[in-house]
């Protein structure tokens, strides 16, 4: 469409400017959190700290602000988070995509339908509920309030992949002598891959970033909190300590960048999925 | 040749029957992997929901039983209370905010990047799309600190003589507002990005081809095809982007928490600061006020998606009556 070669050049100049320009944020944050307090304060727009990179900062973060401890609930809490989603979804989709049973269209009929009913403020009855169930001692309580609401884009997912299977797949592994369960563990569930990758990165990402769900569960146990939360009170605690807000920040957000750039091609195919269905 | 027969069908009944307890099987298994689904849905999701109508309608605490009935006057003060307007207002420009630019920019950058002869689509993608990965939370940390009064921005417009004294850019009202725009904008442009990206490579080349060899230039092609094509898309990501502008409490709370004095106090942080915070809430926790804001915001989003659901659903049925043919072409 943009036929000439200097007007593309343009462009390219342009998009690497405004690129920069558009995660400087982040080249900030990773620079600051290496100088000290004083440097962050004094070295003005400067982005290298003069002195020594300020590795301290980083074991500062990671013992005495407990980022150690934020940053272990936030791994068990997403990696629980995304299993329990994986199971659920794939369970749902394959019922939903595959078996024809009576009953099927109303349960359909409310999948989607649960996207569309104005919910009021859930988070407070969650909240009372997981207080009722005795979890709010445990990180077991977040991790239930996150996993467990219907995941329809992901149900829906699966249920068109295993719907596109030939009937074929089946039909060989009954012959062999498979029954239900071995068919669906053995046969289809590794075939359904791309969609467990897909369902895995996209859990991952939003689950690393969930902020109201571990914010209100764990306001009064602050041994349970996450990244997300535990920098919320570092800011709080600490509001003079400049690099080490960049260092936590860093801690932070560097595995779901990283998790990003290396399944990036995952991520964006299943959110241009999302918004095609 | 009668016994032949009767084996036959001998047969034929038995394997019908097989067949059938086969399904019956099958129905049962279908159930038991629905099972886990189901129940935890109507624990964690269907309670919740009913529960957060029933809060609504009670004086409560949260703390001890709910006792204190009060029906509707929940509702009856948020909708004589300045403050709840005021949310509501802040939410809706902000909403509207974040999708003109973030919807609006990220067309640009697509239709940029959807060139086919163009290198390196991939690295900008990645760049582009990079904020919406990162935790918001974190996010608005970060942007506090670098629109601060003597934060990274400020330093660098005093340096390149821009102003001559620091701008109080959050603790100014509208100022403050028009930063959270600003970063919930970029924040959340890569996903529209990569929607409209899918928008665009739905669209069949060969249209642009023969666009081409009838003589149009870039920018007749992209008013008299592209736009057009890409207007169903169009209804769909700018719903999703106003619904996801209802959401902002992350970003709030983080980058400005509501302030200075409210002014950039939005519906799901008003509602968070009732039920939650004694401090911002107006001297006590009050879960039956919040719950009926929250309905009044889950009511709000409703009535937005259905007024997008039924103008983008009503011009595809129309369109479907104009030309039957239409249909297809929306591959990757």
């Amino acid at each position: 469409m943009i036929s000439t070669k200097s007007a593309r050049l343009v462009i390219h100049v342009f998009l690497v400017l405004f690129g920069l320009v558009w995660i400087y944020p982040f080249i900030w944050m990773v620079f600051s959190s290496l100088k000290t307090n004083q440097e962050f304060l004094t070295s003005g727009t400067k982005l290298m700290p003069e002195g020594e990179f300020q590795w301290e900062n980083y074991t500062d973060a990671w013992f005495t602000a407990n980022f150690s401890g934020y940053f272990l609930n936030t791994v068990i809490f997403t990696v629980a988070t995304v299993m329990i989603v994986i199971i659920l979804s794939s369970l749902t989709g394959y019922a939903l995509g595959r078996i024809d049973f009576p009953g099927k269209k109303t349960i359909m009929v409310c999948v989607v339908a649960i996207m569309f009913i104005p919910k009021g403020y859930t988070i407070i009855p969650l909240f009372k509920l997981v207080n009722y169930m005795g979890l709010d001692d445990s990180i077991l309580g977040i991790i239930v309030a996150e996993a467990s609401g219907a995941h329809v884009l992901f149900i829906l997912m699966f249920a068109s992949f295993f719907a596109n299977l030939p009937k074929s797949i089946e039909e060989a592994a009954e012959i062999d002598g498979a029954g239900f369960l071995t068919i669906f563990t053995k046969v289809m569930l590794p075939l359904s891959m791309p969609i467990v990758a897909t369902t895995a990165i996209m859990q991952f990402i939003w689950t690393w970033s969930s902020f109201l769900v571990p914010l209100v569960l764990t306001i009064s146990k602050p041994e349970l909190r996450t990244l997300a939360v535990g920098m919320q009170n570092f800011v709080q605690t600490y509001a003079v300590d400049f690099s080490g807000m960049a260092a936590g920040a860093t801690i932070s957000l560097i595995p779901v960048m990283t998790i990003f750039i290396i399944m990036q091609r995952y991520f964006i195919e299943g959110v241009a999925g999302a918004v095609k269905s | 040749m009668a016994k032949n027969l009767e084996l036959e069908q001998k047969q034929k009944a038995e394997s019908n029957s097989n067949l059938k307890t086969l399904k019956r099987k099958k129905t049962i298994w279908a159930y038991i992997f629905l099972a886990p689904q189901i129940l935890v849905f109507f624990i964690f999701s269907a309670y919740p929901i009913v529960m957060s109508y029933v809060y609504s309608f009670y004086e409560w605490t949260g703390i001890g039983p709910l006792e204190d009935f009060v029906g509707l006057g929940n509702y009856q003060q948020l909708l004589s209370s300045p403050r709840f307007w005021n949310s509501a207002l802040i939410s809706i420009y902000y909403i509207l905010g974040t999708t003109v630019l973030g919807v609006g920019g990220a067309l640009i950058l697509a239709i940029i990047l959807n060139d086919q002869k163009m290198n390196g689509k991939g690295f900008y993608r990645a760049i582009y799309f990079l904020p919406v990965v990162t935790t918001t939370a974190i996010v608005g940390i970060i942007m506090g600190n670098i629109f601060g009064i003597t934060g990274f921005f400020n330093q660098f417009l005093l340096n390149f003589n821009i102003i001559d004294k620091p701008i109080p850019w959050l603790t100014d009202p509208v100022l403050a507002l028009i930063i959270l725009i600003v970063v919930g904008s970029w924040k959340g442009l890569g996903i529209n990005m990569v929607y409209w990206l899918a928008g665009l490579q739905s669209i069949p080349n060969e249209l642009y081809e023969s666009a081409q060899l009838d003589g149009a230039g870039f920018w007749s092609t992209l008013r008299h095809i592209t736009l057009p094509l890409l207007k169903p898309m169009a209804a769909v990501i700018i719903l999703l982007s106003l619904v996801s502008g209802i959401n902002a409490f992350d970003l709030v709370k983080t980058l400005t928490n509501g302030g200075p004095n409210f002014a950039t106090e939005t519906m799901d942080l008003f509602i968070y600061n009732y039920a939650f915070s004694s401090q911002l809430g107006g001297g006590q926790v009050r879960m039956g006020y919040a719950s009926a804001a929250g309905v009044l915001l889950g009511l709000f989003t409703f009535v937005i998606s259905m007024i997008f659901g039924a103008a983008s659903f009503g011009k595809q049925i129309m369109k479907l009556k104009g030309n039957k043919k239409s249909k297809g072409g929306v591959k990757a």
